[in-house]
């Protein structure tokens, strides 16, 4: 299954970033095969309606899941209407995109049942 | 002619002299109050505002059975206000600027816009028989400029000669909304470090738009010397001092125009407005 980390860097092993809709990149990982690519966020430096540019475009990546630290209400609309699950990968603790991605397939990480934030304009 | 009166740096007398200006221009002048999400002017001319309109901006609407998910809208969107995922098109109101370009590109002609008010403008005669108007914005919208805009398209009255539109305070889009198309920008700062450097904030926008501009240093006597030395470096003209006095200020705060408490700067605004037409009339002659 193809799943979308948000990271602060270009490859697997960049930190973790927590943030969804300003998410430096995002690490598109083959969750059964391990292969990944890495992409910038188009959305990073929007006026505003980051979390839907960024949703848009990881619709437009193939995932079928994300995992960050928080959804804006715009991004989670915007998730669930492309019908992509969002995990949530709590804490502060500084992790790499493989750390997040070992814990995803152990099945240690929730689901986002609501946007986890308010939005920010 | 369109005289703005803008500023920059909030309290530093835009109201004053705007409304003091309106004042002497004679019957028929118009004036504007464009600061939409706090408009005070009427506090000073006293109209009765028996004129008043709903406003806002063109909101698009999916018709579900036409759309195709083709994603042109989403596209040519450049706020996000509308994306496509999957079988399902969102729209998100708080980001829509009613820009339209979603509804004029739609290639099945499934969008549709519908008026969501954000404020209301409302209108009046004062008792000198001056037309007044002004923008309310709704508390909660976070965008001003559709007001600001459907302000200054809101038909007068009677066709005015001259037209006082008093800007917003700071330097960004409803600053920028309100001098488009004006004639000249009246730039109304306090010879403060703060007024200063927001002065040159609003005559860079002015510049932009390349409208001429000048000064009026109001609190003159306070502070220093930094605005009259940009003004000498930039040649902008400065048109009036308004000295710091006590008495202007609790007229103010007792809801009287300049003009009501301190009858004895008419002379000088007039001259303010004739100082305005010169270099107006020679800024545009052939």
């Amino acid at each position: 299954m193809k799943l979308v980390i948000s990271i602060a860097g270009d490859n697997l092993q960049s930190p973790f970033d927590a943030r969804f809709g300003r998410a430096a990149a995002f690490c598109l990982v083959d969750s059964d095969t391990g292969a990944w690519t890495a992409h910038a966020n188009p959305a990073l430096e929007a006026a505003g309606g980051a979390g839907v540019q960024a949703a848009q475009f990881v619709a437009g990546l193939g995932a079928r899941a994300v995992v960050s630290g928080a959804y804006g209400p715009k991004a989670y609309a915007s998730l669930s209407a492309a019908g992509i699950a969002m995990h949530l990968a709590p804490g502060n603790a500084p992790r790499t995109a493989a750390d997040v991605l070992a814990q995803f397939q152990a099945g240690a990480l929730n689901q986002a049942q609501a946007a986890t934030q308010d939005g920010r304009h | 002619m369109r005289i703005v009166v803008a500023s920059g740096k909030g309290g530093t007398g835009k109201t004053t002299v705007a409304t003091s200006l309106a004042l002497v221009g004679g019957e028929s002048v118009r004036c504007l109050d464009c600061d939409v999400e706090a408009p005070n002017a009427a506090l000073f001319l006293h109209p009765v505002l028996d004129r008043r309109q709903e406003v806002g901006i063109p909101l698009p609407r999916v018709d579900t059975a036409l759309c195709t998910h083709c994603g042109k809208c989403a596209e040519v969107c450049q706020y996000h206000a509308i994306a496509v995922l999957g079988q399902t098109t969102l729209v998100f109101p708080e980001l829509c600027h009613g820009c339209g370009s979603c509804t004029r590109l739609c290639p099945e002609a499934a969008i549709t816009e519908h008026l969501h008010v954000t404020g209301v403008l409302e209108g009046g005669l004062t008792a000198d028989g001056l037309e007044f108007a002004r923008g309310l914005l709704q508390v909660g919208e976070p965008m001003a400029v559709p007001v600001i805009r459907e302000l200054k398209r809101w038909p007068p009255l009677r066709r005015p000669a001259l037209e006082i539109w008093d800007a917003p305070p700071g330097a960004s889009c409803p600053v920028v909304e309100t001098l488009r198309g004006a004639d000249f920008a009246l730039l109304v700062t306090e010879p403060t470090p703060f007024g200063l450097h927001d002065l040159k904030q609003v005559v860079g926008i002015a510049r932009a738009l390349e409208i001429p501009a000048g000064v009026v240093v109001n609190r003159d006597g306070i502070g220093d010397q930094g605005v009259d030395a940009y003004c000498a470096d930039q040649g902008l003209p400065i048109l009036l001092r308004i000295p710091m006095e006590r008495r202007i200020a609790e007229g103010l705060a007792r809801g009287r125009s300049l003009l009501e408490t301190a009858p004895d700067y008419r002379p000088a605004f007039q001259a303010l407005l004739a100082a305005i037409q010169d270099r107006v009339n020679t800024e545009y002659a052939p």
